[in-house]
């Protein structure tokens, strides 16, 4: 009979972005500045996690220019596919993994009660979308691509164009939420909240890439943007 | 499968075998146009993960699960959002979601912009945890040679509730667990609760309990920073 030990490869704190991160100013208040306790034996509860197959999507679940539509409108904007591959460190696809995103539309608006930026909402567009991972830990999103827009920070910071991305993996030990960023975009240096990461190469896996051979002619450009969340270990023994 | 031949221009190699973990980022204050999309003020769509943990036939003690969260200056975090992973009564983890079922281990909640501000869960009190018990995907959790023997004498975990926070200012998301004050043996003899030296801390992490019209009702207040600042943990 076999056993498994199942563990995950241990989060490095110095790589993610400090919980107390001055120049992005909401975090000063909102930071721990206990310790984190360790757990050095996860349990069954840090090493399970939910298993999204069973919940039902709709059609257009993940394709923006359609699930928000007002009759026959379009939202306005450079239209857009985001995909991707979500894998663990090393480099194994995670399949059938809730991956989420919502974003502001072409002008940097949200359509979220509590923003109110001069930029209009667009009626024919929600900004959310969200799909499971295929068997080759593959995911796409047809979208527009979204406005910065400005935020209090300093007296004149920007968001870079970006979208939120969330991804669940096989365990709440491996819940990661993030942003992805358009390659090239001269807002990333400036951005406040980049900032809080200490690791150029850090930001860099936050960074979408235009892959021009995924693009359909006449229709869409194709940012591909793979997710990478914790390695799972699984060491085999025979039980006497 | 091992190593860098799926490396792509946004992964980044940590060492000659792993790749390095996408980067976290705030959840920000619209976290509820993707994630709660009810409290975003926005349509919902046909199956949404939300609150309702526990149907009316779920198995075990209905409860319901509130709080708030508070900031290093005591004010009210307005925008946080919540998620929790529990077991069901008998301490078994329903891994497979389906709002079919009368109970789903899973559920998700944000604070109110209201008055208030307060986050709520409408669950059932889970039941015990073996630390070691077998999930029936992936065998034995751990090598049971390999922990501590404080820890193994006590290898059962009090009923608890794992709770992750997301907020704007919230820069990687924190893991925290939510006990019971009525399991006041159980909380004793929990092998993680035991790993917090310090028993005011430990408090940190019990909810109360309040008793409304005939449904127990749990309280926790969740402080990010300053005096009674709760555990949170890395795992
Ligand atoms: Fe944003």
């Amino acid at each position: 009979m076999k056993d498994s030990t199942r563990r995950f490869v241990e989060r490095d704190r110095n790589w993610h972005p400090p919980p107390y991160a001055p120049g992005y100013k909401t975090s000063v208040a909102r930071s721990p500045r206990q310790t984190l306790v360790s757990m050095q034996h996860p349990t069954i509860s840090e090493l399970t996690g939910p298993d999204f197959r069973e919940l039902r999507m709709g059609v257009h679940d993940n394709d923006l220019l359609m699930n928000f539509t007002q009759g026959s409108g379009l939202p306005v904007g450079e239209r857009m596919i985001l995909f991707g591959r979500v894998v663990d460190q090393f480099g194994k696809p995670v399949p059938h993994s809730l991956v989420e995103m919502w974003q502001a539309n072409a002008g940097g608006r949200y359509r979220h009660r509590n923003d109110n930026y001069l930029a209009p909402l667009d009626p024919n567009f929600g900004g959310v979308g969200r799909c499971l991972t295929d068997e080759q830990g593959w995911y796409s999103f047809r979208t527009i691509k979204p406005g910065p827009y400005p935020w209090s920070n300093d007296v004149n910071s920007w968001r870079p164009s970006h979208i939120h991305v969330s991804v669940m993996g096989p365990a709440i030990s491996t819940r990661l939420i993030t942003q992805m960023y358009f390659e090239g975009d001269p807002l990333i240096p400036k951005c406040p909240i980049v900032h809080t990461l200490n690791d150029p190469d850090a930001v860099e896996t936050m960074i979408g890439r235009l892959d021009m051979a995924h693009s359909n002619p006449m229709d869409s450009l194709a940012y591909r943007f793979d997710l990478v969340v914790r390695g799972e270990l699984q060491t085999y023994f025979e039980n006497q | 499968m091992m190593g860098n031949d799926n490396m792509q221009p946004n992964t980044q190699p940590c060492d000659t075998l792993l790749l390095r973990e996408t980067a976290s980022q705030t959840a920000g204050p619209y976290v509820h146009i993707g994630l709660a999309l009810a409290a975003a003020g926005n349509p919902t769509r046909d199956e949404e993960i939300w609150n309702e943990m526990a149907k009316d036939d779920a198995e075990g003690e209905h409860i319901e699960v509130v709080g708030t969260v508070i900031d290093g200056n005591g004010d009210l975090v307005r925008d946080a959002f919540i998620e929790a992973w529990q077991a069901d009564s008998q301490g078994i983890y329903q891994r497979e979601f389906d709002l079919e079922k009368p109970f789903n281990s899973f559920g998700r909640t944000a604070t109110t912009f209201e008055h208030g501000s307060e986050w709520t869960l409408k669950t059932i009190k889970p039941g015990p945890v073996a630390v070691d018990a077998i999930d029936q995907e992936h065998g034995a959790i751990d090598d049971k040679d390999s922990y501590l023997a404080s820890e193994r004498s006590a290898k059962v975990m009090a009923p608890h509730i794992s709770l992750s926070i997301f907020a704007r200012g919230i820069n990687i998301h924190l893991q925290t667990r939510l006990y019971f004050e009525d399991e006041t043996e159980a909380n004793a003899q929990c092998p993680v609760l035991s790993r917090i030296e310090s028993q005011a801390r430990r408090q940190t992490l019990i909810a109360k309990r309040e008793e409304t019209d005939g449904r127990a009702r749990y309280r926790l207040n969740i402080r990010l920073q300053g005096d009674d600042e709760t555990v949170f943990f890395d795992f």
